[in-house]
C-alpha cells in the first residue's frame, strides 16, 4: 500500500474473522460502548461532521439520513444493511462481510442506537452463501459476548440482528425492492414518497445502508468525526473509499484510498500497473455498470462524486471496469443491456418494454444485421427510459446506452455499414 | 398436511426464525431457501406445503418464488455450474469457459445432462469482479478461472 491510512483493507485475511482479533487488534465494541454514553443527537452529529457519504452508489450524506427518522414512532424503527452488492463491477462488501464482520456488526448497533431501532436486518445477496454463514457465526459470537441483544454491555440498549438473505435479483440493491423482499414479496420497488425514514420495512421508519457504509461508523464514534472528514481529500466527501477495479487492468482487485484522492489515471495507471498486455485503453466505466462509459481522453478526473458527475457520470458504488482497445464495446454494451433487460421487474412499462427493445436492437448491430435507421431509434428508445420509471433501474439501462453510442458512434457504425465487428 | 415433504428440521429451523420478525410472511425467502436446501429443487407440492405453513395461498408462493433466479422450480442436476457473464466476467474470457463446458457436457446453457450429473446456466454478476471470471458451483464460488482449472475442477465431481 501507499503511503495513507486505510481503515479496512490491510484486515482483509482470514485471520482477522474471529470476535478475538476484532477486540485486539482494532478496538473492537469501543465504539459502541463510548456511542452508548453520548446522546443519540450527538452520535448523529458525529456521523454528520464524517461528511460519511453512502457507499452503495447514491452517495447520500449518512447523518443526513439518520437524522430523518422520526424521534416517536408508533411502529417499531428498523436499521437494515443493504448487502445486495449486485451492480455489476462492485465486489467491496462481501471482502468487509467475510473478514472484518464485526466492524459490521457494531456499526449496525451504533446505527440501531442512533436511530432508536432495536431490530436490524442484513439483507445480503443470495449468492453471497458461505458470506451470510460467516455473518451469521459472527452475531452467534456477539450475541454470546454480550455485544448484542438485551442490555448491550451493561448500556440498557437493546438490539437484535438477523441475517436475510435474497435470492438472486439485481432490483433488490433498491432499497424499496429491498424491504419488499424482506417483507417476503416480490422484489418491485415502491411508489415514493412515503420514503423509508417515514414507512419502511413493515410499516415502520426505516433506515438502509449499505455494508461499508455502516462499516465506517465505529471509525467515526471512536476518533471523531472532524477527524474522518479529514481522511477524504474533498471538502464534502469524507473517509476512505473502497475502489474496485476489474477488467483488462494489470491488477485487479480492490484499493482503498482518500475519498477523492486520486484521479482515474493514477487508480489505473498508478495502482492497477495499466492495462493489461501494454495494450491501448478504450473504455472505462467507473462506478458500476450503470455509469455512463468515459473514453480513454476522459480519466484525468478526480474520481469522485462530484468530479464525476460533472463530466456527465457518475461514481456509483466506485467498482471500475477498464476496458483496452481489442475488446469491442458494441459487444460489450449488448451484454450490459441484456443485464438490464433480465433484472427489469417489469413493474413500470418504459423499462419492461425499453430494455428488451434496447437488447434486441444491439443484438442485430452486434451481429452485422443493425440497420441505418438503428442508432436513432436506441436514443430515442433511451431518451424514453431515462427518467419515466420508479426507481434507477430504468436510468442505469439508458446511461450506458446514450453515452456508448455518444461517444464511441464510429464503432457502432462500423458494424451497421460493414456487417461485421471490424476488429473480428 | 398428510404427505409432508418437508423434514422435522426444516419447520424447527423455521420455528426458530420466526420471532425475529413481525410478520409470517417475511418468513417466505427463508423458507424457500430452506426447502430447497433439503430437496434440490421446489416442486409444486413443496411450494403448497411452504404456502400452508407461512398462511398464504400456494399461488402467493408461486408468485414470489418465480421472481427470484436462484429458486429452482424444475429440477436441476447434481452439479449446478453458473457461470458468470457479465461485463467483467466477459471481458476476462467467460464466453470462452460457457463455450468450453457446452461442448464437454453436450448441451446448451439452461439444459441438464440426461444423466442429471450437470445443469449449465449463464449467471449474472456475482460480485467477484476482481477475481474475474468467476462461477458458483451449487453454493460456492470459484474464482480466477481458466480452462485448465475448469476441466480440473469438472473431472474431480463425482
Amino acid at each position: 500500500m501507499s503511503n495513507h491510512e486505510t481503515l479496512f483493507i490491510q484486515h482483509f485475511s482470514e485471520e482477522s474473522r474471529p470476535l478475538e482479533y476484532y477486540l485486539k487488534k482494532m478496538g473492537g465494541y469501543t465504539a459502541s460502548k463510548k456511542a452508548f454514553g453520548m446522546s443519540q443527537d450527538d452520535v448523529i452529529g458525529e456521523v454528520k461532521k464524517s461528511n460519511l457519504r453512502g457507499r452503495g452508489g447514491a452517495g447520500f450524506p449518512t447523518g443526513m439520513k439518520w437524522g430523518f427518522i422520526p424521534k416517536q414512532s408508533a411502529k417499531p424503527k428498523y436499521l437494515v444493511c443493504n448487502a445486495d452488492e449486485s451492480e455489476p463491477g462492485t465486489f467491496k462488501d462481501r471482502d468487509i462481510m467475510r473478514y472484518i464482520p464485526h466492524l459490521l456488526i457494531e456499526g449496525m448497533v451504533i446505527g440501531g442506537y442512533a436511530i432508536g431501532s432495536h431490530q436490524g436486518y442484513i439483507y445480503i445477496r443470495g449468492e453471497y452463501t458461505r458470506e451470510a454463514k460467516l455473518l451469521e457465526q459472527a452475531i452467534d459470537e456477539a450475541y454470546q459476548n454480550g455485544y448484542l441483544g438485551k442490555n448491550i454491555q451493561g448500556s440498557g440498549f437493546d438490539f437484535d440482528l438477523t441475517v436475510h438473505r435474497g435470492a438472486g435479483a439485481y432490483i433488490c440493491g433498491e432499497e424499496t425492492a429491498l424491504l419488499n423482499s424482506l417483507e417476503g414479496k416480490r422484489g418491485e420497488p415502491r411508489v415514493k414518497p412515503p420514503f423509508p425514514a417515514q414507512a419502511g420495512a413493515f410499516g415502520g421508519p426505516t433506515i438502509v445502508n449499505n455494508v461499508e457504509t455502516l462499516a465506517s461508523v465505529p471509525f467515526i464514534v471512536n476518533q471523531g468525526g472532524e477527524w474522518f472528514s479529514k481522511l477524504g481529500k474533498l471538502e464534502k466527501s469524507g473517509g476512505t473509499r473502497l475502489f474496485g477495479v476489474s477488467g483488462h487492468v494489470k491488477k485487479p482487485g480492490l484499493y482503498e484510498l482518500p475519498a477523492g484522492g486520486v484521479t482515474l489515471r493514477q487508480l489505473i495507471f498508478d495502482h492497477c500497473g495499466g492495462i493489461l498486455g501494454d495494450k491501448k485503453l478504450k473504455a472505462v466505466i467507473p462506478g458500476g455498470s450503470s455509469a455512463p462509459v468515459l473514453t480513454a481522453d476522459e480519466i484525468d478526473v478526480v474520481f469522485d462524486i462530484e468530479p464525476l458527475m460533472k463530466i456527465g457520470t457518475m461514481l456509483g458504488s466506485a467498482g471500475v471496469v477498464v476496458v483496452s482497445e481489442d475488446y469491442c464495446v458494441v459487444k460489450l454494451l449488448t451484454r450490459i443491456t441484456k443485464f438490464y433487460a433480465h433484472e427489469s421487474c417489469g413493474q413500470c412499462t418504459p423499462c419492461r418494454e425499453g430494455c428488451q427493445w434496447m437488447e434486441d436492437i444491439l443484438e442485430r448491430i452486434e451481429h452485422g444485421q443493425g440497420r441505418e435507421q438503428d442508432l436513432a431509434m436506441l436514443l430515442d428508445i433511451a431518451n424514453n427510459i431515462n427518467g419515466r420509471t420508479l426507481c434507477a433501474l430504468g436510468d442505469a439501462a439508458a446511461g450506458p446506452v446514450m453515452s456508448f453510442v455518444k461517444k464511441f458512434r464510429a464503432d457502432f457504425e462500423a458494424h451497421i455499414r460493414g456487417g461485421k465487428c471490424p476488429n473480428a | 398436511m398428510s404427505n409432508q415433504l418437508l423434514s422435522k428440521s426444516f419447520y424447527e429451523r423455521m420455528a426458530k426464525l420466526e420471532p425475529r420478525y413481525p410478520t409470517k410472511q417475511a418468513l417466505l425467502l427463508p423458507a424457500l431457501h430452506a426447502a430447497q436446501d433439503e430437496l434440490g429443487w421446489l416442486s409444486p407440492e413443496v411450494l403448497e406445503e411452504v404456502g400452508e405453513y407461512i398462511g398464504i395461498h400456494p399461488a402467493q408462493v408461486r408468485e414470489v418464488a418465480s421472481f427470484y433466479t436462484m429458486y429452482n422450480l424444475k429440477p436441476v442436476g447434481k452439479y449446478h455450474l453458473k457461470i458468470c457473464t457479465n461485463v467483467a466476467c466477459c471481458l476476462r474470457g467467460a464466453d470462452e469457459l460457457v463455450e468450453h463446458c457446452e461442448k464437454k457436457l453436450g448441451i446448451q446453457c439452461g439444459e441438464t445432462t440426461q444423466d442429471r450429473k450437470f445443469t449449465l446456466m449463464e449467471e449474472e454478476c456475482l460480485g467477484a469482479c476482481g477475481t474475474a471470471p468467476a462461477m458458483m458451483l451449487n453454493n460456492g464460488y470459484y474464482e480466477n478461472l481458466d480452462m485448465t482449472k475448469l476441466d480440473k475442477l469438472m473431472d474431480s465431481l463425482e
